[in-house]
């Protein structure tokens, strides 16, 4: 890998987001459509401005459409303009950001919409159903499995091997629904307590209910300009100063789940672009991706923000609360906000940028942020992407 | 401004029910059809990699960190470690089971407990409720329990479950 | 912008049906073979990024970018898929060159059409669920036909110059080594063939077929590294049209056009008639014209009539056989088209424009000029 780059800089400079809600009376494209159009009101700038459009959305099963990035290209501004989907399972939303990063540093186009959409309540019988597909059609899928499954089998490996409880891990649940009370935008957010996860409903143990983030739609959308020009339209342009991705190998079953070492892979690549040598001394501000209460604390400890095993411990002290040395998650992260896939990674992006630019309201954290990181995650327990920005 | 809707609301407006035909007749491949017909015959087959001789199960006709062709067929144990183990209460459209299903990961021997990667299958585990809220199946040693040779079909589901020794 | 190399390419498959090697296995089969034209790289030690190109339901995989990294080299690396044709992603390598964060790149696309029982159903799910899936229409060459007779009528274009492209792509193929398709037909052959959809017979329409493809890409500092004559993608560019039917231009490829704009404004190529071949996309015999014209060729009709695409005269148009002759590998399509633009360019002419299209019910291409 390159390092010591010269590159093009980057800076967004606008971004919106659709309310993440179950059950939207909006199309997908609609949905788009909204997200997109608030991202260009806060640049100030008009669709006929924009050069490329990038689109991230996860599986094609939840909208049930195929080919989702040709029907989406409609909402989200892509209609005679080179429009591209990429797409890295649970990860795509932060790749979304990270592809509208190299459409521009490239030199390729000067003004990027990256836009990300997901609508998972249309699925019968469940969304759920939907994921049975993901998995190895010939050694995996005739056993039926659900999404769940993979997740608790990873919180039990990592609960196993680092000796954590349910009740450290539901702090997470406890802090970020409470984070998200303060979120315009979120779907749960309010004060629940440890017991109250505890006591909710088991899905696959060891998750309960309230570990788990809920069924959403919703879009969200970031406009990337060159550097050059970017203090043309904002005074406080945001840049994107690392990004770093990776993906481990398909065979999850054979290795060890108690450490994303992708993840580490990944953010190493962000954190050298960016010149970060020392993660937790560096970092104001961190959104990590958290379908699941113990997953942040996993993937805290895969950004090096926490020694293996030791993210809880620091949970516990308050390191990562929004008053803390680091906060995390601040947005209320997926588990207060909602998760509709590709737009729940944006999400975490997006809340980074208003963090840095002193926008983020009654989210705003309450020490001064200059550097922060958001890191989504996906596939088979295996895709990791990870973006660095600075004010 | 976008508009959620409540569960009963879905009925006053117009929605459009599609049911897709998606119908696929996966090709199993070299290495996944003779893992298939071993398991018909009882063993667990794997590809050794000749370069890191690293072992694959299920098998690969290639080497991920070698990018190398695998070369050789070895039969590992049926027996091995519980990696994790969770017990489901839902299914996979998620309706309530009464009964918990439990799956989990089993690492196969031969392998040591620092492989990060080791020949490894995802499968069901007969063991109670209990034994995976306590977390007491983890780190136990199990072994397949096969279903009658007349029943087996060349599956996954050749093997019932994966049973404490 | 820096040029891009294309150092390596490599293929397997071409056939109607792999029936003994999974998906998997033919990338793997793909890959090993683009790094050995690569001269014998290392993919684990000298890759920087991998991009795959699929799409869900033509995977029958939700999420099948689960699959990408293992049979390319690109587990624990920087691997990504795009959602969208090979030449959208042979574009996204060319801006991770360019954009400092890789030097080599490997593209990858794969079709199983094979394995899916369901074709035209898949077919239709790309469709707009509202309205046009609604309309039950049975058979989804309509959208072709539409767009064949206005564009027919406009460019007066007949049934004979159709049938002329045919009996042109599916000799050619007869020369390669992956042409399932291809066969010497006559006029007649081709013209008293049973209509599916007016203007369009059997033998105007492409089909899909099984086959994975790798290309390596290196920038301008890399690429001799690996081979002595590169390929040089000088200039590339993508664009979607309309993702509505009903609001889409028909007639006329408005996304080759842009995209035309983009990449030969790209490559500073001031005409596409200074180009030795084009490969553009010919799922439907119609499709040839239709691309040659939006690349910027006028009175396509009158130059077809005159030989003027045919191999040997001044613009070779898919000298090796195109889609007709090869089938068409779904989401590989574009590479499809650059892996023969590329053995065109190796048997010593300078230069080609490569025009993919995503296929029915799409608005949606690519175009990449060749150099060397």
């Amino acid at each position: 890998m390159k390092t010591n780059l010269k590159f093009r800089r980057v800076a967004a400079i606008g971004a919106g987001m659709t309310p993440f809600r179950r059950r939207m009376l909006e199309t997908p494209q609609e949905l788009a459509w909204e997200a997109s159009r608030k991202a260009l009101d806060e640049a100030g700038l008009e669709l006929r401005d924009i050069d490329c459009v990038v689109i991230g959305s996860a599986p094609d099963a939840f909208d049930g459409v195929h080919m989702k990035g040709e029907y989406l290209a409609h909402g989200a501004g892509g209609v005679m303009k080179p429009a591209s989907r990429v797409y890295v399972g649970g990860a795509t939303g932060v790749m979304t950001a990270i592809s509208g990063w190299y459409h521009v540093a490239s030199g390729m186009c000067k003004k990027v919409l990256a836009v990300a959409e997901e609508k998972m309540s249309p699925g019968r019988p469940h969304p759920q159903a939907v994921f049975r597909y993901i998995w190895d059609p010939i050694t995996e899928k005739p056993l039926n499995p659900n999404l769940i499954w993979i997740f608790a089998m990873e919180m039990h490996r990592y609960m196993f091997v680092n000796k954590i409880s349910k009740e450290e891990i539901a702090l997470v649940s406890v802090k970020n629904k409470r984070n998200a009370a303060n979120n315009p935008y979120a779907q749960l957010g309010g004060e629940i307590t440890v017991d109250d996860v505890l006591r909710s409903e088991v899905l696959v143990w060891p998750v309960q209910l309230l570990d788990v983030s809920p069924v959403s739609d919703g879009a969200a959308a970031m406009v990337f300009v060159d550097g050059d020009i970017a203090r043309r339209y904002t005074d406080t342009p945001i840049w994107v100063e690392g990004v770093g991705w990776t993906l481990d190998n398909t065979s999850w079953p054979n290795r060890e789940l108690a450490y994303p070492r992708y993840l580490e892979n990944a953010a190493r690549m962000a954190y050298r672009m960016a010149g970060i040598e020392r993660p937790q001394r560096e970092i104001d501000v961190v959104e990590p991706y958290d379908p699941f209460d113990y997953k942040e604390l996993h993937h805290l400890e895969g950004l090096m923000l926490a020694r293996k095993g030791e993210a809880p411990l620091l949970l516990k002290e308050g390191f990562f609360d929004r008053d803390g040395d680091i906060p995390s998650s601040p947005s209320g992260g997926l588990l207060g906000v909602g998760n509709p896939i590709a737009a729940a990674g944006l999400m975490k992006v997006i809340s980074i940028y208003w963090q840095l630019k002193g926008t983020a309201g009654k989210m705003q954290v309450k020490r001064p942020v200059h550097t922060g990181v958001a890191q989504a995650w996906g596939d088979l327990m295996q895709a990791s992407t990870v973006i660095v920005m600075r004010n | 401004m976008v508009h959620p809707l409540k569960e009963e609301e879905l009925k006053e407006h117009f929605t459009v029910t599609y049911r897709p035909q998606a119908k696929y007749s996966y090709t199993a491949g070299q290495a996944l059809s003779t893992f298939l017909r071993g398991l018909r015959e009882g063993k667990i087959l794997g590809r050794k990699c000749p370069r890191c001789g690293r072992v694959y199960v299920p098998p690969r006709l290639y080497c991920e960190d070698c990018f190398y062709p695998t070369s050789q067929w070895v039969e590992v144990k049926d027996e091995g470690i519980v990696m994790t183990a969770v017990a489901s209460f839902i299914s996979w459209t998620r309706d309530r089971l009464e009964e918990p299903e439990i799956v989990g990961t089993i690492r196969l021997f031969p392998s040591s407990p620092r492989d990060y990667v080791y020949p490894g299958l995802f499968h069901r585990i007969c063991c109670s409720y209990d034994d995976v809220k306590s977390m007491r199946i983890m780190g136990k040693t199990v072994r397949a329990r096969w279903k009658p040779v007349e029943k087996r079909e060349g599956s996954i589901e050749d093997i019932e479950c994966f049973e404490v020794v | 912008m820096e040029n891009v190399g294309i150092v390596g390419i490599g293929w397997y498959g071409f056939s109607t049906n792999v029936h003994d090697l999974s998906f998997r296995e033919m990338m793997f089969e793909a890959a090993q073979r683009a790094f050995y034209d690569a001269g014998g790289m290392n993919p684990r030690e000298q890759i920087d990024a991998f991009i795959s190109c699929q799409e869900d339901f033509w995977e029958g995989i939700s999420i099948s970018d689960e699959f990408a990294p293992d049979p390319v080299g690109g587990s624990m690396r920087p691997t990504m898929t795009v959602a969208g044709d090979g030449l959208q992603g042979l574009a996204h390598g060319f801006m991770l060159i360019n954009s400092g964060v890789a030097d080599v790149v490997v593209v990858e696309s794969h079709a199983k059409p094979s394995d899916i029982l369901t074709f035209p159903e898949i077919v239709e799910l790309a469709m707009d669920p509202v309205y046009v899936r609604e309309a039950k229409i049975p058979n989804y060459h309509f959208i072709a036909g539409l767009d064949a007779t206005k564009f027919m009528h406009r460019t007066g274009v007949t049934r004979e110059d159709l049938a002329e492209v045919v009996i042109k792509n599916r000799a050619s193929g007869l020369k390669t080594g992956r042409a399932p398709h291809a066969s010497m037909l006559s006029k007649e052959d081709v013209l008293s063939q049973e209509m599916i959809v007016y203007p369009l017979t059997r033998v105007d329409v492409a089909r899909p077929v099984d086959g994975a493809i790798v290309v390596v890409l290196a920038s301008e500092t890399f690429a001799r590294k690996f081979n002595d004559t590169p390929i040089w993608i000088t200039g590339i560019g993508f664009s979607t049209d309309n993702s509505n039917l009903e609001l889409a231009k028909l007639g006329d490829a408005f996304y080759l056009r842009k995209a035309s704009e983009l990449a030969f404004g790209m490559a500073k190529l001031e005409s596409p008639l200074k180009v030795n071949g084009m490969f553009v996309d010919d799922r439907y015999s119609y499709k040839e014209l239709q691309h040659v014209e939006a690349l910027g060729v006028n009175n396509v009709a009158e130059k077809l009539r005159e030989g003027y695409f045919h191999e040997g005269s001044y613009l070779p148009v898919n000298p090796k056989g195109g889609h007709l002759a090869k089938g068409y590998p779904l989401e590989a399509s574009g590479l499809s088209l650059v892996l023969d633009a590329v053995e065109y360019m190796r048997e010593g002419v300078s230069s080609a424009v490569v025009a993919s299209w995503r296929g029915i019910p799409t608005f949606t291409g690519g175009v990449a000029v060749l150099q060397r």
